[in-house]
């Protein structure tokens, strides 16, 4: 088992009644530092009072076509756009091919309201907070590194790896969305 | 390669003889900090080494102060730094000196790191000595950008998020990983109260490798401007008193520029933005790290992927880990390298661009320079350093430092004596 008793006992010898306690007590020990430590790195982890704050409910019936709001959930800001139709018709038109991450507007707005579309406000890049109707494709546009993402949130141009993270959201009524 | 063996302490009084039986403090201090023996021919940039000691004391003492009058919770931080410019005794000086020290540091410790690439300080037998420059520097680098996020300024806040954010790059652990760090799901007050804490720590850590990196200093004895090995001990002078005056002398220019800084023009290393309480729903037009940061910040941008260029700006200090096995150059100074003098300032200047570059916007022009200049930081490491030893021709060494010091005639037999090969020789074992 061990390269002392092999050298000691000669090679292709059994393991002894000291080799196992040796492992075993190895493996205890290394239970027990594993125990301590996790509590310590586990500690870093968001706290129940952060996950507390994990969902906000928000009205959206005065949100006229063109207008958005923003609002803040996890500590993070929410854009809920009611779109324009031509920004809609706009996305609609762009061919899958042409993004760097392929979606649909379709899979992107709220399933009863195509014109409504409710995202993370905070760009796949680096954590930054992308301005609003602006950048190359009249979507936003995040000024920290130049990313630019079209009417529908998706990243069309720039470093950012990803569309704009659509969140999980429920309608509780036809104008109070849950977000979380 | 062993360095002449610095003189030994002989305690003479009753005291010292019975304080060296019980306790060899002394013993230990008069041959490392007092006798020790160094080249007799460091220039000023050998003086950076103390500097940098100061400049680390200086941060420690006004950020033990700091923190008396600091609170680390995003309601009270921006004000109490208020608190501490407005209302505290002095700490408008406190703080200013901390912050301008961070600076200054840097500022020493670039110095300090291009006079050891210079003079091929990381060349064999000084590895493992470069190696842990290079921790501190990182250790360094934590530190400032966990300190510049606790006054929680609009720039702390965007700098912390966007940094942050860079290890989610990282495939499959990368959310787990940020999530973890924040404490949360954006930058808020778990992450401020847990930088304050690592930030106090930090400095002790930094200490402890400055310990290990003099320790390892003192193994092969400094290199100097020529990279020809002490010989003999005409080629050395005490440490005490000649470099002790000579780095005491360099401090005292230092701190008047530290002083100009401090009193002149407190704020012009830092970004007004930074005097904007934090607001997590508005992003600055422009974040900008530090000066002392932006030449790693503009090689992160010049990456159109967000892996790539996380890895690419990790990959510009990594490469320092390895410098002292890509450069294949037998001859330590560049002194007598006249290639490796020429791309070395052309490296310096690569470097001061990307400096540059760091600040602007990434866009348009920028962007092409920056890869450029990215792309010619890392062919200096992985190109020029290790073709350069095959096919430079090196001016002739000197036979010893004494003689570099005198000429051939003052440095009398002493040279002679230790000479053996007097042109091109590498510099081997002694």
């Amino acid at each position: 088992m061990s390269a002392t008793d092999s050298t000691a006992d000669g090679a292709g010898q059994e393991p002894t009644r000291r080799d196992f306690l040796y492992v075993t007590t190895g493996a205890v020990a290394a239970v027990g530092v594993g125990a301590v430590a996790w509590p310590l790195i586990h500690q870093m982890n968001p706290d129940a009072s952060t996950k507390a704050l994990a969902s906000v409910e928000v009205d959206i019936g005065a949100i006229e076509p063109g207008q958005s709001i923003r609002v803040m959930w996890r500590g993070k800001p929410v854009f809920i756009r009611n779109r324009t139709d031509e920004e809609v018709e706009a996305a609609k038109a762009v061919p899958l091919d042409d993004l760097p991450d392929p979606q649909t507007d379709e899979e992107r707005a709220t399933p009863d309201n195509g014109n409504l579309l409710i995202m993370v406000g905070v760009c796949t890049h680096l954590g930054c907070i992308p301005l609003g109707e602006a950048g190359e494709y009249n979507g936003w546009f995040c000024p920290c590194h130049g990313s630019h993402y079209d009417t529908s949130g998706r990243i069309r141009k720039g470093p950012a790896p990803a569309n704009l993270e659509i969140p999980e959201y429920t309608f509780l009524t036809d104008t109070t969305v849950r977000i979380g | 390669m062993s360095p002449i063996p610095s003189e030994k302490y002989v305690p003479q009084s009753a005291f010292m003889k019975w304080m060296e039986a019980r306790l060899p403090i002394w013993g230990f201090l008069y041959p490392t900090a007092i006798a020790y023996p160094t080249p007799r021919n460091l220039n000023y940039f050998w003086t950076f080494g103390g500097i940098l000691s100061f400049c680390l004391v200086v941060q420690i003492i006004t950020g033990i102060v700091l923190a008396m009058h600091y609170t680390a919770n995003v309601d009270m931080a921006f004000n109490s730094v208020e608190h501490i410019m407005r209302n505290v005794n002095y700490g408008w000086l406190i703080r200013y000196v901390h912050s301008n020290g961070a600076s200054m540091f840097f500022l020493a410790v670039y110095i300090h790191m291009f006079r050891g690439l210079y003079y091929g300080s990381y060349k064999a037998p000084r590895e493992v000595l470069w190696i842990l420059g290079v921790i501190i520097f990182l250790l360094m680098m934590a530190t400032a950008f966990m300190g510049y996020v606790l006054p929680w300024g609009q720039m702390s806040f965007w700098g912390a998020t966007v940094i942050i954010n860079l290890v989610g790059a990282l495939p499959l652990v990368g959310d787990w990983i940020t999530t973890w760090l924040l404490g949360g799901f954006a930058v808020g007050n778990p992450t401020l109260n847990r930088f304050f804490s690592l930030h106090y720590l930090l400095p002790f850590m930094i200490a402890g490798v400055v310990i290990l990196h003099i320790w390892a200093l003192h193994v092969p004895g400094n290199n100097n401007p020529t990279g020809v090995s002490v010989k003999t001990k005409q080629d050395t002078l005490p440490f005490h008193p000649y470099i002790t005056m000579k780095d005491a002398f360099a401090l005292v220019l230092f701190m008047i520029l530290f002083a100009a800084f401090v009193f002149y023009a407190p704020n012009i290393l830092g970004h007004t933005d930074n005097y904007i309480k934090a607001n997590p729903l508005v992003t600055p037009a422009h974040i900008v790290p530090e000066w002392y940061l932006l030449p790693f910040y503009a090689i992160l941008r010049a990456v159109p992927s967000k892996l790539g260029g996380v890895l690419l700006m990790f990959g510009s200090i990594g490469v320092l880990f390895i410098l002292p096995w890509l450069d294949t150059s037998k001859v330590r100074s560049g002194a007598y390298r006249p290639l490796f003098k020429q791309f070395f300032w052309i490296f310096v200047v690569v470097c001061l661009g990307l400096g540059y570059l760091g600040a602007q916007p990434a866009e348009g022009g920028y962007v092409i320079a920056a890869r450029i200049l990215t792309t010619m930081y890392f062919l200096f490491f992985l190109a020029v350093l290790p073709l350069l030893g095959l096919f430079e021709k090196t001016k002739p060494l000197p036979n010893s430092i004494t003689e570099s010091v005198l000429g051939k005639n003052g440095g009398g037999g002493m040279a002679g004596a230790a000479a053996s090969g007097a042109t091109a020789a590498p510099e081997s074992k002694a």
